[in-house]
Protein backbone atom coordinates (compact mmCIF):
# COMPACT_ATOMS: atom_id res chain seq x y z
CA UNK A 1 0.00 0.00 0.00
CA UNK A 2 2.69 2.47 1.07
CA UNK A 3 4.76 1.61 -1.98
CA UNK A 4 1.82 2.15 -4.24
CA UNK A 5 1.22 5.51 -2.59
CA UNK A 6 4.82 6.63 -3.14
CA UNK A 7 4.84 5.36 -6.71
CA UNK A 8 1.71 7.29 -7.54
CA UNK A 9 2.83 10.37 -5.65
CA UNK A 10 6.02 10.38 -7.74
CA UNK A 11 4.08 10.11 -11.00
CA UNK A 12 1.68 12.89 -10.05
CA UNK A 13 4.47 15.15 -8.81
CA UNK A 14 6.25 14.82 -12.16
CA UNK A 15 3.00 15.47 -13.99
CA UNK A 16 2.29 18.58 -11.93
CA UNK A 17 5.75 19.96 -12.74
CA UNK A 18 5.38 19.05 -16.42
CA UNK A 19 2.03 20.76 -16.64
CA UNK A 20 2.71 23.81 -14.47
CA UNK A 21 3.75 26.10 -17.37
CA UNK A 22 0.85 24.93 -19.54
CA UNK A 23 -1.63 25.48 -16.71
CA UNK A 24 -0.02 28.84 -16.07
CA UNK A 25 -0.74 29.88 -19.68
CA UNK A 26 -4.27 28.49 -19.52
CA UNK A 27 -5.08 30.36 -16.30
CA UNK A 28 -3.71 33.64 -17.60
CA UNK A 29 -5.65 33.30 -20.84
CA UNK A 30 -8.66 34.41 -18.77
CA UNK A 31 -7.38 37.84 -17.91
CA UNK A 32 -6.80 40.91 -20.05
CA UNK A 33 -3.35 41.83 -18.82
CA UNK A 34 -0.72 42.37 -21.51
CA UNK A 35 2.00 40.90 -19.28
CA UNK A 36 1.91 37.20 -18.54
CA UNK A 37 1.73 36.63 -14.78
CA UNK A 38 -0.14 39.79 -13.95
CA UNK A 39 -3.75 39.01 -12.96
CA UNK A 40 -6.12 41.88 -13.68
CA UNK A 41 -9.41 40.12 -13.05
CA UNK A 42 -11.37 37.48 -14.89
CA UNK A 43 -12.16 38.22 -18.50
CA UNK A 44 -12.78 36.32 -21.72
CA UNK A 45 -11.73 39.28 -23.83
CA UNK A 46 -8.67 37.52 -25.23
CA UNK A 47 -10.88 34.67 -26.47
CA UNK A 48 -13.26 37.18 -28.04
CA UNK A 49 -10.33 38.97 -29.72
CA UNK A 50 -9.20 35.66 -31.09
CA UNK A 51 -12.55 34.66 -32.57
CA UNK A 52 -13.20 38.12 -33.98
CA UNK A 53 -9.66 38.43 -35.29
CA UNK A 54 -9.34 41.94 -33.88
CA UNK A 55 -5.88 41.55 -32.44
CA UNK A 56 -3.62 44.26 -31.18
CA UNK A 57 -0.78 42.79 -33.16
CA UNK A 58 -2.83 43.00 -36.34
CA UNK A 59 -4.13 39.86 -38.00
CA UNK A 60 -0.58 38.48 -38.32
CA UNK A 61 -1.25 35.88 -35.63
CA UNK A 62 -4.25 34.56 -37.55
CA UNK A 63 -2.33 34.44 -40.82
CA UNK A 64 0.51 32.61 -39.04
CA UNK A 65 -2.01 30.08 -37.74
CA UNK A 66 -3.46 29.72 -41.22
CA UNK A 67 0.00 29.19 -42.76
CA UNK A 68 0.82 26.59 -40.11
CA UNK A 69 -2.34 24.60 -40.83
CA UNK A 70 -2.03 24.80 -44.64
CA UNK A 71 1.62 23.72 -44.55
CA UNK A 72 0.85 20.89 -42.12
CA UNK A 73 -2.09 19.54 -44.16
CA UNK A 74 -0.30 19.76 -47.52
CA UNK A 75 2.98 18.36 -46.19
CA UNK A 76 1.24 15.52 -44.31
CA UNK A 77 -0.90 14.56 -47.32
CA UNK A 78 2.02 14.55 -49.76
CA UNK A 79 4.24 12.69 -47.24
CA UNK A 80 1.55 10.05 -46.79
CA UNK A 81 1.27 9.57 -50.56
CA UNK A 82 5.03 9.44 -51.15
CA UNK A 83 5.71 7.37 -48.02
CA UNK A 84 3.00 4.77 -48.76
CA UNK A 85 4.22 4.26 -52.32
CA UNK A 86 7.77 4.03 -51.03
CA UNK A 87 6.81 1.49 -48.32
CA UNK A 88 5.02 -0.76 -50.86
CA UNK A 89 8.06 -0.65 -53.11
CA UNK A 90 10.59 -1.03 -50.28
CA UNK A 91 8.86 -4.17 -49.04
CA UNK A 92 9.65 -5.94 -52.33
CA UNK A 93 13.17 -4.53 -52.67
CA UNK A 94 16.03 -6.89 -51.87
CA UNK A 95 19.73 -6.69 -51.17
CA UNK A 96 21.84 -3.59 -51.62
CA UNK A 97 19.06 -1.37 -52.90
CA UNK A 98 16.95 -2.15 -49.82
CA UNK A 99 19.88 -1.39 -47.51
CA UNK A 100 20.60 1.86 -49.36
CA UNK A 101 17.05 3.19 -49.19
CA UNK A 102 16.63 2.16 -45.54
CA UNK A 103 19.83 4.01 -44.71
CA UNK A 104 18.74 7.09 -46.65
CA UNK A 105 15.32 6.96 -44.99
CA UNK A 106 17.08 7.18 -41.61
CA UNK A 107 19.02 10.34 -42.46
CA UNK A 108 16.18 12.83 -41.79
CA UNK A 109 15.20 10.89 -38.63
CA UNK A 110 18.67 10.93 -37.09
CA UNK A 111 19.57 14.49 -38.12
CA UNK A 112 18.66 17.12 -35.53
CA UNK A 113 16.27 19.80 -36.81
CA UNK A 114 18.99 22.37 -37.14
CA UNK A 115 21.09 20.18 -39.47
CA UNK A 116 18.03 19.39 -41.61
CA UNK A 117 17.25 23.11 -41.70
CA UNK A 118 20.75 24.35 -42.51
CA UNK A 119 21.45 21.64 -45.09
CA UNK A 120 18.15 22.24 -46.90
CA UNK A 121 18.81 25.99 -46.76
CA UNK A 122 22.10 25.36 -48.60
CA UNK A 123 20.29 23.06 -51.06
CA UNK A 124 17.73 25.70 -51.96
CA UNK A 125 20.48 28.27 -52.43
CA UNK A 126 22.46 25.81 -54.55
CA UNK A 127 19.43 25.00 -56.71
CA UNK A 128 18.42 28.66 -56.82
CA UNK A 129 14.92 27.90 -55.55
CA UNK A 130 13.31 31.02 -54.11
CA UNK A 131 12.51 30.25 -50.49
CA UNK A 132 8.92 30.57 -49.34
CA UNK A 133 5.87 28.32 -49.23
CA UNK A 134 7.28 25.75 -51.68
CA UNK A 135 10.62 25.36 -49.95
CA UNK A 136 9.00 25.05 -46.50
CA UNK A 137 6.58 22.38 -47.73
CA UNK A 138 9.38 20.46 -49.49
CA UNK A 139 11.44 20.64 -46.29
CA UNK A 140 8.52 19.41 -44.17
CA UNK A 141 7.92 16.50 -46.60
CA UNK A 142 11.60 15.63 -46.17
CA UNK A 143 11.44 15.17 -42.40
CA UNK A 144 7.86 13.75 -42.30
CA UNK A 145 7.98 11.03 -44.98
CA UNK A 146 10.45 8.74 -43.18
CA UNK A 147 7.94 8.43 -40.32
CA UNK A 148 5.13 7.58 -42.75
CA UNK A 149 7.35 4.88 -44.26
CA UNK A 150 8.05 3.49 -40.79
CA UNK A 151 4.32 3.38 -39.95
CA UNK A 152 3.27 1.73 -43.23
CA UNK A 153 6.09 -0.83 -43.62
CA UNK A 154 4.99 -3.03 -40.67
CA UNK A 155 1.49 -3.23 -42.19
CA UNK A 156 3.06 -4.56 -45.39
CA UNK A 157 4.83 -7.33 -43.48
CA UNK A 158 1.70 -8.19 -41.48
CA UNK A 159 -0.31 -8.59 -44.66
CA UNK A 160 -0.96 -12.07 -46.00
CA UNK A 161 1.04 -12.07 -49.28
CA UNK A 162 -1.33 -14.60 -50.85
CA UNK A 163 -4.31 -12.28 -51.04
CA UNK A 164 -2.54 -10.07 -53.58
CA UNK A 165 -1.73 -13.14 -55.68
CA UNK A 166 -5.31 -14.37 -55.25
CA UNK A 167 -6.65 -11.06 -56.56
CA UNK A 168 -4.33 -11.27 -59.57
CA UNK A 169 -5.36 -14.91 -60.24
CA UNK A 170 -8.99 -13.86 -60.14
CA UNK A 171 -8.30 -11.40 -62.93
CA UNK A 172 -7.55 -8.12 -61.19
CA UNK A 173 -4.97 -5.96 -62.92
CA UNK A 174 -1.88 -5.05 -60.93
CA UNK A 175 -3.25 -1.61 -60.22
CA UNK A 176 -6.70 -2.95 -59.19
CA UNK A 177 -5.10 -5.48 -56.85
CA UNK A 178 -3.08 -2.73 -55.21
CA UNK A 179 -5.98 -0.33 -54.92
CA UNK A 180 -8.66 -2.76 -53.79
CA UNK A 181 -6.65 -5.33 -51.83
CA UNK A 182 -3.32 -3.93 -50.66
CA UNK A 183 -4.12 -0.27 -49.91
CA UNK A 184 -7.16 -1.02 -47.68
CA UNK A 185 -4.93 -3.13 -45.45
CA UNK A 186 -2.41 -0.31 -45.21
CA UNK A 187 -4.93 2.32 -44.16
CA UNK A 188 -4.31 2.10 -40.37
CA UNK A 189 -0.59 2.63 -40.99
CA UNK A 190 -1.31 5.46 -43.39
CA UNK A 191 -3.61 7.17 -40.89
CA UNK A 192 -1.09 7.01 -38.07
CA UNK A 193 1.63 8.14 -40.49
CA UNK A 194 -0.51 11.09 -41.54
CA UNK A 195 -1.25 12.08 -37.93
CA UNK A 196 2.44 11.80 -37.03
CA UNK A 197 3.46 13.89 -40.05
CA UNK A 198 0.77 16.47 -39.32
CA UNK A 199 1.77 16.95 -35.67
CA UNK A 200 5.48 17.06 -36.52
CA UNK A 201 4.88 19.69 -39.15
CA UNK A 202 2.73 21.72 -36.72
CA UNK A 203 5.43 21.59 -34.08
CA UNK A 204 8.39 22.36 -36.29
CA UNK A 205 10.38 25.49 -35.68
CA UNK A 206 14.01 25.04 -36.74
CA UNK A 207 13.46 23.66 -40.25
CA UNK A 208 10.83 26.29 -41.08
CA UNK A 209 13.07 29.00 -39.67
CA UNK A 210 15.90 28.18 -42.11
CA UNK A 211 13.83 27.44 -45.22
CA UNK A 212 11.16 30.14 -45.20
CA UNK A 213 13.33 32.71 -46.94
CA UNK A 214 12.93 36.44 -46.54
CA UNK A 215 9.43 36.98 -47.91
CA UNK A 216 8.01 37.24 -44.39
CA UNK A 217 6.28 33.85 -44.30
CA UNK A 218 5.42 33.15 -40.66
CA UNK A 219 4.15 29.98 -39.04
CA UNK A 220 2.99 29.85 -35.43
CA UNK A 221 6.48 28.83 -34.25
CA UNK A 222 8.40 31.52 -36.10
CA UNK A 223 5.76 34.05 -35.07
CA UNK A 224 6.21 33.13 -31.41
CA UNK A 225 10.00 33.27 -31.79
CA UNK A 226 9.96 36.73 -33.33
CA UNK A 227 7.39 37.86 -30.77
CA UNK A 228 9.47 36.69 -27.82
CA UNK A 229 12.62 38.31 -29.18
CA UNK A 230 10.78 41.62 -29.38
CA UNK A 231 9.99 41.07 -25.70
CA UNK A 232 6.58 40.05 -24.50
CA UNK A 233 4.19 37.63 -26.15
CA UNK A 234 1.06 38.71 -27.94
CA UNK A 235 -1.59 38.12 -25.24
CA UNK A 236 -3.89 36.34 -27.73
CA UNK A 237 -1.36 33.52 -27.97
CA UNK A 238 -2.48 32.43 -24.49
CA UNK A 239 -6.07 31.50 -25.44
CA UNK A 240 -4.86 30.08 -28.76
CA UNK A 241 -2.37 27.76 -27.05
CA UNK A 242 -4.99 26.75 -24.48
CA UNK A 243 -7.42 25.79 -27.24
CA UNK A 244 -4.77 23.88 -29.22
CA UNK A 245 -3.70 22.06 -26.07
CA UNK A 246 -7.22 21.02 -25.09
CA UNK A 247 -7.99 19.86 -28.64
CA UNK A 248 -4.90 17.64 -28.71
CA UNK A 249 -5.67 16.30 -25.23
CA UNK A 250 -9.22 15.30 -26.17
CA UNK A 251 -8.13 13.82 -29.53
CA UNK A 252 -5.37 11.72 -27.99
CA UNK A 253 -7.61 10.39 -25.25
CA UNK A 254 -10.35 9.47 -27.75
CA UNK A 255 -7.85 7.74 -30.07
CA UNK A 256 -6.38 5.77 -27.18
CA UNK A 257 -9.70 4.70 -25.73
CA UNK A 258 -10.79 3.56 -29.21
CA UNK A 259 -7.60 1.57 -29.62
CA UNK A 260 -8.04 -0.08 -26.24
CA UNK A 261 -11.62 -1.04 -27.09
CA UNK A 262 -10.51 -2.46 -30.43
CA UNK A 263 -7.76 -4.42 -28.71
CA UNK A 264 -10.25 -5.78 -26.14
CA UNK A 265 -12.67 -6.79 -28.91
CA UNK A 266 -9.90 -8.61 -30.72
CA UNK A 267 -9.01 -10.40 -27.48
CA UNK A 268 -12.64 -11.52 -27.10
CA UNK A 269 -12.76 -12.82 -30.66
CA UNK A 270 -9.77 -15.03 -29.98
CA UNK B 1 3.83 -5.80 -69.35
CA UNK B 2 3.49 -5.69 -65.59
CA UNK B 3 5.47 -3.15 -63.62
CA UNK B 4 7.60 -4.70 -60.91
CA UNK B 5 6.27 -3.70 -57.53
CA UNK B 6 9.62 -2.67 -56.08
CA UNK B 7 9.82 0.13 -58.64
CA UNK B 8 7.22 1.94 -56.51
CA UNK B 9 10.05 2.94 -54.21
CA UNK B 10 12.01 4.68 -56.99
CA UNK B 11 10.34 8.12 -56.72
CA UNK B 12 11.22 8.16 -53.02
CA UNK B 13 14.74 7.02 -53.87
CA UNK B 14 15.16 10.06 -56.10
CA UNK B 15 13.48 12.33 -53.55
CA UNK B 16 15.83 11.17 -50.77
CA UNK B 17 18.88 11.55 -53.03
CA UNK B 18 17.95 15.19 -53.64
CA UNK B 19 16.57 16.20 -50.24
CA UNK B 20 18.47 14.02 -47.77
CA UNK B 21 21.83 13.09 -49.30
CA UNK B 22 22.67 16.05 -51.53
CA UNK B 23 22.09 18.64 -48.74
CA UNK B 24 24.58 16.83 -46.49
CA UNK B 25 27.13 16.78 -49.30
CA UNK B 26 26.50 20.50 -49.76
CA UNK B 27 27.21 21.11 -46.05
CA UNK B 28 30.62 19.50 -46.54
CA UNK B 29 31.26 21.39 -49.79
CA UNK B 30 30.36 24.78 -48.31
CA UNK B 31 32.40 24.04 -45.19
CA UNK B 32 35.57 23.77 -47.31
CA UNK B 33 34.95 26.83 -49.47
CA UNK B 34 35.60 30.50 -48.93
CA UNK B 35 33.05 33.16 -49.88
CA UNK B 36 34.39 33.19 -53.46
CA UNK B 37 33.95 29.44 -53.81
CA UNK B 38 37.65 28.50 -53.61
CA UNK B 39 38.75 25.45 -51.65
CA UNK B 40 40.02 26.26 -48.16
CA UNK B 41 40.51 24.79 -44.69
CA UNK B 42 40.09 28.23 -43.15
CA UNK B 43 36.53 27.64 -41.85
CA UNK B 44 37.52 24.50 -39.94
CA UNK B 45 40.74 25.97 -38.55
CA UNK B 46 38.80 29.09 -37.57
CA UNK B 47 36.59 26.99 -35.28
CA UNK B 48 39.60 25.49 -33.50
CA UNK B 49 41.14 28.93 -32.91
CA UNK B 50 37.83 30.63 -32.01
CA UNK B 51 37.78 30.44 -28.22
CA UNK B 52 34.21 31.70 -28.15
CA UNK B 53 32.96 28.89 -30.39
CA UNK B 54 35.05 26.28 -28.57
CA UNK B 55 33.65 27.42 -25.24
CA UNK B 56 30.10 27.28 -26.51
CA UNK B 57 30.80 23.84 -27.87
CA UNK B 58 32.07 22.63 -24.49
CA UNK B 59 29.11 24.17 -22.66
CA UNK B 60 26.67 22.51 -25.08
CA UNK B 61 28.17 19.08 -24.56
CA UNK B 62 28.17 19.62 -20.78
CA UNK B 63 24.54 20.77 -20.70
CA UNK B 64 23.53 17.89 -22.97
CA UNK B 65 25.22 15.30 -20.74
CA UNK B 66 23.71 16.78 -17.59
CA UNK B 67 20.29 16.99 -19.16
CA UNK B 68 20.47 13.40 -20.39
CA UNK B 69 21.54 12.13 -16.96
CA UNK B 70 18.79 14.00 -15.11
CA UNK B 71 16.18 12.83 -17.63
CA UNK B 72 17.37 9.24 -17.18
CA UNK B 73 17.35 9.45 -13.38
CA UNK B 74 13.87 11.00 -13.27
CA UNK B 75 12.47 9.18 -16.27
CA UNK B 76 13.46 5.59 -15.60
CA UNK B 77 11.52 5.28 -12.31
CA UNK B 78 8.56 7.00 -13.94
CA UNK B 79 8.62 4.62 -16.93
CA UNK B 80 8.97 1.66 -14.56
CA UNK B 81 6.00 2.73 -12.45
CA UNK B 82 3.88 3.44 -15.53
CA UNK B 83 4.65 0.02 -17.00
CA UNK B 84 3.96 -1.75 -13.69
CA UNK B 85 0.37 -3.00 -13.56
CA UNK B 86 0.42 -2.99 -9.76
CA UNK B 87 0.97 0.76 -9.57
CA UNK B 88 -0.66 2.04 -12.69
CA UNK B 89 -3.53 0.50 -14.56
CA UNK B 90 -4.76 3.49 -16.49
CA UNK B 91 -3.66 4.46 -19.96
CA UNK B 92 -4.58 8.09 -19.25
CA UNK B 93 -1.51 8.79 -17.07
CA UNK B 94 0.70 7.43 -19.85
CA UNK B 95 -1.01 9.72 -22.37
CA UNK B 96 -0.57 12.65 -20.00
CA UNK B 97 3.20 12.07 -20.06
CA UNK B 98 3.27 11.91 -23.86
CA UNK B 99 1.00 14.88 -24.42
CA UNK B 100 3.55 17.68 -23.92
CA UNK B 101 5.50 16.25 -26.90
CA UNK B 102 2.63 17.44 -29.07
CA UNK B 103 2.61 20.98 -27.76
CA UNK B 104 4.77 23.56 -29.48
CA UNK B 105 8.17 23.35 -27.79
CA UNK B 106 8.84 27.07 -28.11
CA UNK B 107 5.58 27.91 -26.41
CA UNK B 108 6.27 25.50 -23.56
CA UNK B 109 9.75 26.94 -23.14
CA UNK B 110 8.50 30.51 -23.08
CA UNK B 111 5.84 29.59 -20.55
CA UNK B 112 8.53 28.04 -18.35
CA UNK B 113 10.68 31.16 -18.63
CA UNK B 114 7.71 33.39 -17.78
CA UNK B 115 6.82 31.20 -14.81
CA UNK B 116 10.38 31.59 -13.50
CA UNK B 117 10.14 35.35 -14.01
CA UNK B 118 6.90 35.51 -12.02
CA UNK B 119 8.37 33.42 -9.22
CA UNK B 120 11.39 35.73 -9.16
CA UNK B 121 13.91 33.02 -10.07
CA UNK B 122 16.93 34.46 -11.89
CA UNK B 123 17.46 33.01 -15.37
CA UNK B 124 20.74 31.14 -15.83
CA UNK B 125 22.26 27.67 -15.85
CA UNK B 126 19.76 26.28 -13.36
CA UNK B 127 16.69 27.44 -15.26
CA UNK B 128 18.27 26.27 -18.52
CA UNK B 129 18.67 22.73 -17.15
CA UNK B 130 15.19 22.75 -15.67
CA UNK B 131 13.68 23.86 -18.96
CA UNK B 132 15.67 21.29 -20.92
CA UNK B 133 14.63 18.47 -18.60
CA UNK B 134 11.08 19.70 -18.83
CA UNK B 135 11.22 19.68 -22.65
CA UNK B 136 12.93 16.33 -23.09
CA UNK B 137 11.73 14.15 -20.17
CA UNK B 138 8.83 12.67 -22.20
CA UNK B 139 11.32 11.60 -24.90
CA UNK B 140 13.22 9.61 -22.27
CA UNK B 141 10.16 8.09 -20.61
CA UNK B 142 8.44 6.97 -23.82
CA UNK B 143 11.01 4.51 -25.27
CA UNK B 144 11.82 3.04 -21.83
CA UNK B 145 8.11 2.63 -21.04
CA UNK B 146 7.58 0.89 -24.38
CA UNK B 147 10.31 -1.66 -23.73
CA UNK B 148 9.29 -2.27 -20.11
CA UNK B 149 5.65 -2.63 -21.09
CA UNK B 150 6.41 -5.34 -23.66
CA UNK B 151 8.89 -7.12 -21.42
CA UNK B 152 8.08 -10.70 -20.53
CA UNK B 153 7.39 -10.67 -16.80
CA UNK B 154 8.29 -14.34 -16.37
CA UNK B 155 12.02 -13.52 -16.37
CA UNK B 156 11.60 -11.36 -13.29
CA UNK B 157 9.33 -13.95 -11.67
CA UNK B 158 11.82 -16.73 -12.42
CA UNK B 159 14.62 -14.70 -10.84
CA UNK B 160 12.48 -14.06 -7.76
CA UNK B 161 11.59 -17.77 -7.52
CA UNK B 162 15.27 -18.62 -7.66
CA UNK B 163 15.86 -16.41 -4.62
CA UNK B 164 16.78 -12.98 -5.98
CA UNK B 165 15.60 -10.09 -3.82
CA UNK B 166 13.67 -7.24 -5.48
CA UNK B 167 16.79 -5.07 -5.82
CA UNK B 168 18.67 -7.88 -7.53
CA UNK B 169 15.73 -8.57 -9.83
CA UNK B 170 15.66 -4.89 -10.77
CA UNK B 171 19.39 -4.45 -11.43
CA UNK B 172 20.10 -7.86 -12.94
CA UNK B 173 16.92 -8.51 -14.94
CA UNK B 174 14.81 -5.42 -15.51
CA UNK B 175 17.56 -2.90 -16.28
CA UNK B 176 19.57 -5.11 -18.68
CA UNK B 177 16.40 -6.14 -20.52
CA UNK B 178 15.37 -2.53 -20.96
CA UNK B 179 18.76 -1.48 -22.38
CA UNK B 180 17.31 -0.89 -25.85
CA UNK B 181 14.84 1.63 -24.41
CA UNK B 182 17.56 3.36 -22.40
CA UNK B 183 19.81 3.68 -25.46
CA UNK B 184 17.10 5.16 -27.65
CA UNK B 185 15.97 7.44 -24.81
CA UNK B 186 19.52 8.75 -24.42
CA UNK B 187 19.76 9.35 -28.17
CA UNK B 188 16.40 11.11 -28.27
CA UNK B 189 17.48 13.47 -25.49
CA UNK B 190 21.20 13.98 -26.08
CA UNK B 191 21.26 14.85 -29.78
CA UNK B 192 18.45 17.42 -29.77
CA UNK B 193 19.91 19.07 -26.65
CA UNK B 194 23.28 19.67 -28.32
CA UNK B 195 21.59 21.20 -31.32
CA UNK B 196 18.79 23.31 -29.86
CA UNK B 197 18.71 26.97 -30.47
CA UNK B 198 16.13 29.49 -29.25
CA UNK B 199 15.40 27.38 -26.16
CA UNK B 200 18.65 28.33 -24.44
CA UNK B 201 18.27 31.99 -25.37
CA UNK B 202 14.83 32.20 -23.78
CA UNK B 203 15.68 30.22 -20.66
CA UNK B 204 18.82 32.19 -19.82
CA UNK B 205 17.97 35.60 -21.19
CA UNK B 206 20.78 35.17 -23.77
CA UNK B 207 23.31 34.55 -21.00
CA UNK B 208 24.20 31.03 -22.13
CA UNK B 209 24.60 30.18 -25.79
CA UNK B 210 24.50 26.65 -27.11
CA UNK B 211 26.18 25.30 -30.23
CA UNK B 212 22.96 25.43 -32.24
CA UNK B 213 22.69 29.16 -31.59
CA UNK B 214 26.08 29.98 -33.09
CA UNK B 215 25.28 27.91 -36.19
CA UNK B 216 22.06 29.87 -36.56
CA UNK B 217 23.79 33.23 -35.98
CA UNK B 218 26.36 32.53 -38.68
CA UNK B 219 23.84 31.32 -41.23
CA UNK B 220 21.55 34.28 -40.54
CA UNK B 221 24.35 36.80 -40.91
CA UNK B 222 25.18 35.27 -44.31
CA UNK B 223 28.39 33.59 -43.12
CA UNK B 224 27.24 30.39 -44.79
CA UNK B 225 30.66 28.82 -45.13
CA UNK B 226 31.59 29.11 -41.46
CA UNK B 227 28.04 28.07 -40.49
CA UNK B 228 28.37 25.03 -42.73
CA UNK B 229 31.70 24.15 -41.12
CA UNK B 230 30.08 24.27 -37.66
CA UNK B 231 27.17 22.16 -38.93
CA UNK B 232 29.67 19.67 -40.35
CA UNK B 233 31.32 19.35 -36.92
CA UNK B 234 27.92 18.64 -35.38
CA UNK B 235 27.18 16.09 -38.13
CA UNK B 236 30.40 14.24 -37.33
CA UNK B 237 29.42 14.03 -33.65
CA UNK B 238 25.98 12.72 -34.59
CA UNK B 239 27.54 10.16 -36.92
CA UNK B 240 29.85 8.95 -34.16
CA UNK B 241 27.05 8.75 -31.56
CA UNK B 242 24.76 6.78 -33.83
CA UNK B 243 27.60 4.42 -34.78
CA UNK B 244 28.22 3.77 -31.08
CA UNK B 245 24.54 3.09 -30.42
CA UNK B 246 24.40 0.81 -33.48
CA UNK B 247 27.20 -1.27 -31.98
CA UNK B 248 25.27 -1.41 -28.71
CA UNK B 249 22.20 -2.69 -30.52
CA UNK B 250 24.17 -5.31 -32.43
CA UNK B 251 25.72 -6.52 -29.19
CA UNK B 252 22.29 -6.78 -27.63
CA UNK B 253 20.91 -8.74 -30.58
CA UNK B 254 23.83 -11.13 -30.31
CA UNK B 255 23.22 -11.36 -26.58
CA UNK B 256 19.59 -12.25 -27.22
CA UNK B 257 20.62 -15.21 -29.38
Amino acid sequence: MIRKFFAQAYIWLLLIILYAPILFIAVFSFTESKVLGNWTGFSTKLYENLTQGSLDGGSSLMSALQNTLIIAVVAAALSTLLGTMAAIGMFYLRGGKKKAITFMNNIPIINPDIITGVSLFLLFIFMRITQGYTSVILAHITFCTPYVVLSVLPKMSQMNPNIYEAARDLGATQFQALRKVVIPQLIPGMVSGFILAFTMSLDDFAVTFFTRGTIGLDTLSTYIYADARKGGLTPELRPLMTIIFLTILVLLIIINIRQQRLAQRNELKK
Amino acid sequence: MAVRRYTWSYPYFIFLAIFAVLPLILVAVYAFQDAQGHFTFANVTRFFSDSNALNTFAVSIEVAIENTLICLLLGYPAAWILANKKYNSSMVTVILFMLPMWVNALMRTLATAELFNMLGVGLGKGTLLFGMVYDYLPFMIYPIYNVLNKMDNSYAEAAADLGANPMQVFWKITVPLSKAGIVSGILMVFMPTVSTFAISEFLTNNKIKLFGTIIQENINSSMWNYGAALALIMLIIIGLTSLLSDNEEKEMEEGAL
